[in-house]
C-alpha cells in the first residue's frame, strides 16, 4: 500500500514536469531537451533561498515561475525562433531544436557548475513524518504532491476554458488551420514555450524539497519527462498526468522490489514497450 | 477482358470521417481510366489507397488477382503501381538524372549501373527533357519539374502509372503539351489512372471513367456517358467546381 | 558496378600513403604525442562511423557510448576465456546486432523517438551491468595484457581504413544512392520503390558495429573498466559534435572535425576541468547558428569562390 502512494505522490510531481515538455513539445512544437536543466535550476533557487533566508520553497515557487517564464521567452525568441523561421521542413526543424537545445542544456550545466560547483544539493524542509491510511510519508512529498495537483488543475482549466489557453491547444492541434482563423500561431508558440519552462522550473522547486539533485542531474529528469509525454501523447493534458503517475508507481515498485539503481532502466524499458506497442501513446488515435 | 487492377469495397476511414465509401472498379490492361468528381469527394484518397500511402480501413486491393491490400508502399511499387504526386516531389539534392534513375533503380523492374542511366536517359527523352539530365531540380520550370517526376515513374516500368492531377496549376500551352505526353504514354499501351479536374483531358484522353462524390462512385462509363449522367451534373453543379 | 577512375585511383593510392605515414608516429612521437594520436584515430573511426548513417538519414544516434560500452566488456570479459583476435569480431557481432534491434524498434518513427531512445540505451545498459554487479558482489574488471599503446594504435588505424573503405564501397552502392533519396524526400523514396527501414537498419549497423569493436580494441588501454566508464554519455556527445564540426557530407568531413576538436578539448581540460561541458554545449550552438554544414560547408564554399574568380 505504502508502495503506491509513494508512487503516486512521485508521479503527482513527475506530471507537473511533463506537463511542462509537453507543452513545449506538443504546443509549441519544440523538443526541448534543456528541460530537465531548467527542472534543476528551480531547484537550485528553492536551495539558496531556503539556507539563505529561509523563505519556504512552496512561496519560492511563485518567484521562481515568472523569472522562468521570461527566461523561456527569451530563449525561444533568441535561439529557436530563428531556426523556425530558417526550416525548410519539419525534420530540418527538428534536428536543429535537438542540437540547439542540447547544446544550451550543455551551456546551462556548465555555468551551474561553475557557479555552484558539482556537489549534490539538498535541504531539509517540511521533513515531519505524516501519517496517511497507517503508512507514514514525508510532509514534503505530500506538499509537493499536493501544490502539483492544484497547478495542474489549474493549468487545465485554464487550457480548456480561457481563449488563450485553446489558441494554444489549437496550435498544437492544426498549425495551419490555426493560421488561418486569425491566430498569431509564432508569438502563441513563444507562450506556450515560456509557459512550460515556467511550469518545469516550478515543478523543479517543488521537487528539490524531498530529492537531491545536482548540476548534473538535469537530462534524467529530461529523459523521465519525455517518456512521459511521449506514453501519454503528445500534445494531450489528460494522458501525461496518468502516464505521469503509472511512471512514479513503477520506479517505486523497482526501487523497492528490486533495486534502486535500476529506475531509469525501468523507465526506459517502459519507453521501449510504449514506442512498439503504442508510439501514438496511450490515449492517442492511430495516425495515418 | 480481365481486370488488371480491382478495388472490391474499398474504404477508407479518418476517425469518424469515411473518405472513401465501398468504392469498387476494375481497370484493364492497356486502359485510361478517369477517376472525376468535386473537390473533397475522395479521388486523391482512393489514389493514396492504391499506392499505399496509408492503409485501407476495410475492402481489399488486388494486382492481376494478387491482393496488395495492406502492403507497404514500398512493396506496392515494386509490384508495378507508380504514382505522380498532387504536390510535385522531387529529390532536391539530386541532379535531374539521378532523380528519375531513382525511379529505374528501386522500381518494378529494378536495374543497376549502366543499364539503369539508360533507361534514365530514355525517359528524359520520353518526356521531353533531353539534355537536361545534368541539371539540378531547382533550377527547372513548373512544367519540367513534373516531366521529371513524370519519368521517375516511368522509368520503373510500371504496370499501373497513377497520375494526381499532374496537368494541375499548367498554362494553356504547357496543359495542351502535357495532355499530348500523356496521350503517347496511351498509345505506348500504359495502364493509367487519372485523378483530374481538366474537362478537356478526360474527354481526350480516358476510356473510361468513374466518378466520385462524397467518398462514394455514382457513376462509371465512358466519357461521354458520365458527363451527360444527370447525377453526375448535379453533383458538380452542387459543388463550385462546375 | 562501374569501374574505376584515374581520380578514384590516385585518391586510394594518396589515402594508402596517408595512412601509411600515420602509421609511422609510434617512432617518431613521445608517449604524450602517441596517446593524442590514439585519441585521434578512436574519435575518427567513431565520428566517420557515426556519419555514414547520420549524415543521409539525419537522425542523430546518442548510441556510441552504449556500443562502445559493450564492445569494452567483450573484451573484459572474453580475454579471460578466447584468444583476443577473436574478440574484435564478437564484438562487431554483437554491436550491429544491438543496431539492428534498436533500429527495428525505432527506426520507423520520428526522429525525436530516435534520439531519446538512444540516449537512454547507454544509461539502460550501464544501469544494468551495474545491477547485475551489485547482485555477483563484483566491481569493475581487470583487463591486463601486453597489448600496449602502439598495438592499440595500429588497429584504430586498421579500422579507420576499413571504415572509410567500407563508406566509400556503400556511397557507389544501391544502398548509398537509396539513402542519399531518403535524405532527401522519405515519401518519394517509398513510393519510388525502396524498403526506408530496411536501408536505415542495415545502414545503422555500421556504426553499431564499428563503435563496438573501438571499444574492444580500446579496453587494454583503460586497465580497469567499470560501467560509468566505458558507458559515459559523454563519449556519444563527443562523436556526434566533431562529425558535424567536420560536416557528414563527405567520408573525410568528421576527420577535419576530430582533430581540432581533441586538441582544443585538451587543452581545456587542463586548464579548465571543470569547464568541458560548457565547451560542448557552445560547440552544439556554433555548429547550429554558424556552422550547418561543418568545416566541409565552408571548405566547399571557399572552392567555389575561388572557383568563380578564377572564371571570371
Amino acid at each position: 500500500m505504502d508502495v503506491i502512494i509513494t508512487g503516486l505522490l512521485l508521479g503527482g510531481t513527475y506530471a507537473l514536469i511533463a506537463m511542462g515538455l509537453n507543452l513545449q513539445y506538443g504546443m509549441a512544437r519544440i523538443m526541448n531537451l534543456a528541460n530537465g536543466e531548467m527542472l534543476v535550476a528551480g531547484g537550485f533557487v528553492a536551495f539558496w533561498l531556503w539556507t539563505g533566508s529561509q523563505i519556504s520553497p512552496l512561496l519560492t515557487a511563485f518567484i521562481v515561475a515568472p523569472i522562468a517564464f521570461l527566461m523561456n521567452w527569451l530563449i525561444y525568441m533568441v535561439f529557436l525562433r530563428p531556426l523556425v523561421k530558417r526550416a525548410r521542413s519539419r525534420g530540418q526543424l527538428e534536428v536543429d531544436s535537438i542540437l540547439t537545445t542540447f547544446g544550451l542544456s550543455f551551456v546551462a550545466v556548465g555555468l551551474m557548475l561553475a557557479l555552484f560547483g558539482g556537489d549534490y544539493f539538498s535541504y531539509s524542509y517540511l521533513s515531519t513524518p505524516l501519517n496517511i491510511l497507517g503508512d507514514t510519508y514525508g510532509a514534503n512529498r505530500v506538499a509537493a504532491f499536493l501544490a502539483a495537483v492544484v497547478i495542474c488543475g489549474l493549468l487545465w482549466l485554464w487550457l480548456s476554458r480561457s481563449r488563450t489557453g485553446m489558441t494554444i491547444r489549437a496550435i498544437s492541434v492544426a498549425p495551419d488551420s490555426a493560421r488561418l482563423v486569425g491566430i498569431d500561431v509564432r508569438r502563441t508558440a513563444a507562450l506556450a514555450f515560456a509557459l512550460g519552462g515556467a511550469v518545469t522550473a516550478t515543478g523543479g522547486t517543488l521537487i528539490s524539497t524531498f530529492l537531491t539533485l545536482d548540476a548534473s542531474t538535469g537530462v534524467i529528469f529530461t529523459l523521465k519527462a519525455l517518456v512521459i509525454v511521449i506514453m501519454g501523447g503528445v500534445g494531450d493534458v489528460r494522458g501525461t498526468i496518468v502516464a505521469a503517475l503509472l511512471l512514479g508507481l513503477l520506479e517505486t515498485f523497482v526501487a523497492r522490489l528490486i533495486d534502486p539503481g535500476l529506475t531509469l532502466a525501468a523507465a526506459y524499458l517502459l519507453f521501449v514497450v510504449i514506442l512498439l506497442f503504442r508510439p501514438q501513446g496511450l490515449f492517442g488515435r492511430p495516425t495515418t | 477482358m480481365s481486370a488488371l487492377l480491382s478495388l472490391r469495397g474499398v474504404t477508407k476511414r479518418f476517425g469518424g470521417l469515411v473518405a472513401v465509401n465501398a468504392m469498387d472498379f476494375d481497370v484493364a490492361e492497356h486502359q485510361v481510366l478517369g477517376l472525376i468528381g468535386p473537390n473533397g469527394s475522395g479521388k486523391s484518397t482512393t489514389l493514396n489507397l492504391i499506392s499505399g500511402a496509408f492503409p485501407v480501413s476495410s475492402g481489399s486491393i488486388s494486382l492481376r488477382g494478387q491482393p496488395i491490400t495492406q502492403l507497404p508502399a514500398q512493396d506496392i511499387t515494386r509490384r508495378g503501381i507508380a504514382r505522380t504526386f498532387q504536390l510535385v516531389r522531387l529529390l532536391p539534392s539530386m541532379t535531374v538524372l539521378d532523380n528519375v534513375k531513382a525511379g529505374a533503380v528501386f522500381g518494378h523492374r529494378r536495374r543497376w549501373g549502366r543499364e539503369a542511366e539508360t533507361i534514365a536517359e530514355a525517359m528524359l527523352e520520353k518526356t521531353g527533357l533531353s539534355g537536361r539530365g545534368h541539371m539540378m531540380v531547382g533550377q527547372l520550370t513548373y512544367i519540367d519539374t513534373k516531366r521529371v517526376e513524370l519519368a521517375r515513374v516511368l522509368a520503373g516500368e510500371p504496370r499501373v502509372v497513377l497520375l494526381d492531377e499532374w496537368l494541375a496549376g499548367l498554362n494553356p500551352t504547357e496543359l495542351q503539351e502535357g495532355i499530348r505526353l500523356i496521350r503517347s504514354l496511351r498509345d505506348d499501351g500504359r495502364t493509367i489512372i487519372l485523378v483530374e479536374h481538366v474537362m478537356d483531358a478526360i474527354r481526350s484522353l480516358c476510356d473510361r471513367c468513374v466518378v466520385m462524390a462524397a467518398g462514394t462512385k455514382i457513376a462509371e462509363g465512358t466519357p461521354t456517358e458520365v458527363l451527360s449522367d444527370a447525377t453526375v451534373i448535379r453533383a458538380y453543379l452542387g459543388d463550385d467546381d462546375a | 558496378m562501374s569501374r574505376l577512375s584515374a581520380r578514384d585511383w590516385r585518391n586510394l593510392v594518396l589515402v594508402a600513403m596517408a595512412l601509411g605515414v600515420t602509421a609511422c608516429l609510434p617512432w617518431t612521437a613521445g608517449a604524450y604525442m602517441l596517446s593524442i594520436g590514439v585519441t585521434i584515430a578512436m574519435y575518427t573511426v567513431l565520428a566517420t562511423s557515426w556519419s555514414l548513417f547520420s549524415g543521409p538519414t539525419h537522425y542523430i544516434s546518442l548510441a556510441t557510448a552504449a556500443f562502445f560500452g559493450v564492445g569494452t566488456y567483450v573484451t573484459g570479459i572474453g580475454i579471460q576465456y578466447l584468444p583476443y583476435w577473436t574478440l574484435l569480431p564478437i564484438a562487431g557481432i554483437i554491436g550491429a546486432v544491438m543496431a539492428a534491434l534498436v533500429g527495428l524498434a525505432t527506426l520507423r518513427l520520428s526522429g525525436v523517438y530516435f534520439v531519446i531512445f538512444t540516449l537512454g540505451l547507454a544509461e539502460f545498459v550501464r544501469q544494468i551491468i551495474t545491477w547485475g554487479q551489485n547482485i555477483s558482489g563484483t566491481k569493475g574488471i581487470y583487463v591486463l595484457t601486453s597489448i600496449g599503446e602502439t598495438h592499440i594504435y595500429w588497429q584504430l588505424l586498421g579500422l579507420a581504413a576499413l571504415v572509410w573503405l567500407l563508406g566509400w564501397l556503400i556511397g557507389r552502392s544501391r544502398l548509398g544512392f537509396a539513402l542519399r533519396i531518403i535524405g532527401d524526400d522519405e515519401a518519394v523514396a517509398r513510393h519510388s520503390g525502396i524498403d526506408t527501414a530496411r536501408a536505415k537498419i542495415l545502414l545503422f549497423m555500421v556504426p553499431g558495429a564499428v563503435a563496438a569493436i573501438t571499444g574492444a580494441i580500446l579496453a587494454p588501454r583503460y586497465v580497469y573498466i567499470e560501467p560509468s566508464l566505458a558507458f559515459s554519455p559523454m563519449l556519444s556527445f563527443q562523436v556526434v559534435i566533431m562529425a558535424l564540426l567536420g560536416g557528414t557530407g563527405r567520408l573525410w568531413g568528421p576527420l577535419v572535425g576530430v582533430i581540432p576538436f581533441t586538441f582544443l578539448w585538451e587543452a581545456i581540460s587542463v586548464s579548465f576541468p571543470n569547464q568541458t561541458t560548457l565547451l560542448l554545449g557552445v560547440c552544439f550552438l556554433v555548429i547550429v547558428y554558424l556552422l550547418p554544414k561543418g568545416f566541409v560547408g565552408l571548405i566547399d564554399a571557399a572552392k567555389k569562390r575561388m572557383g568563380a574568380e578564377g572564371y571570371a
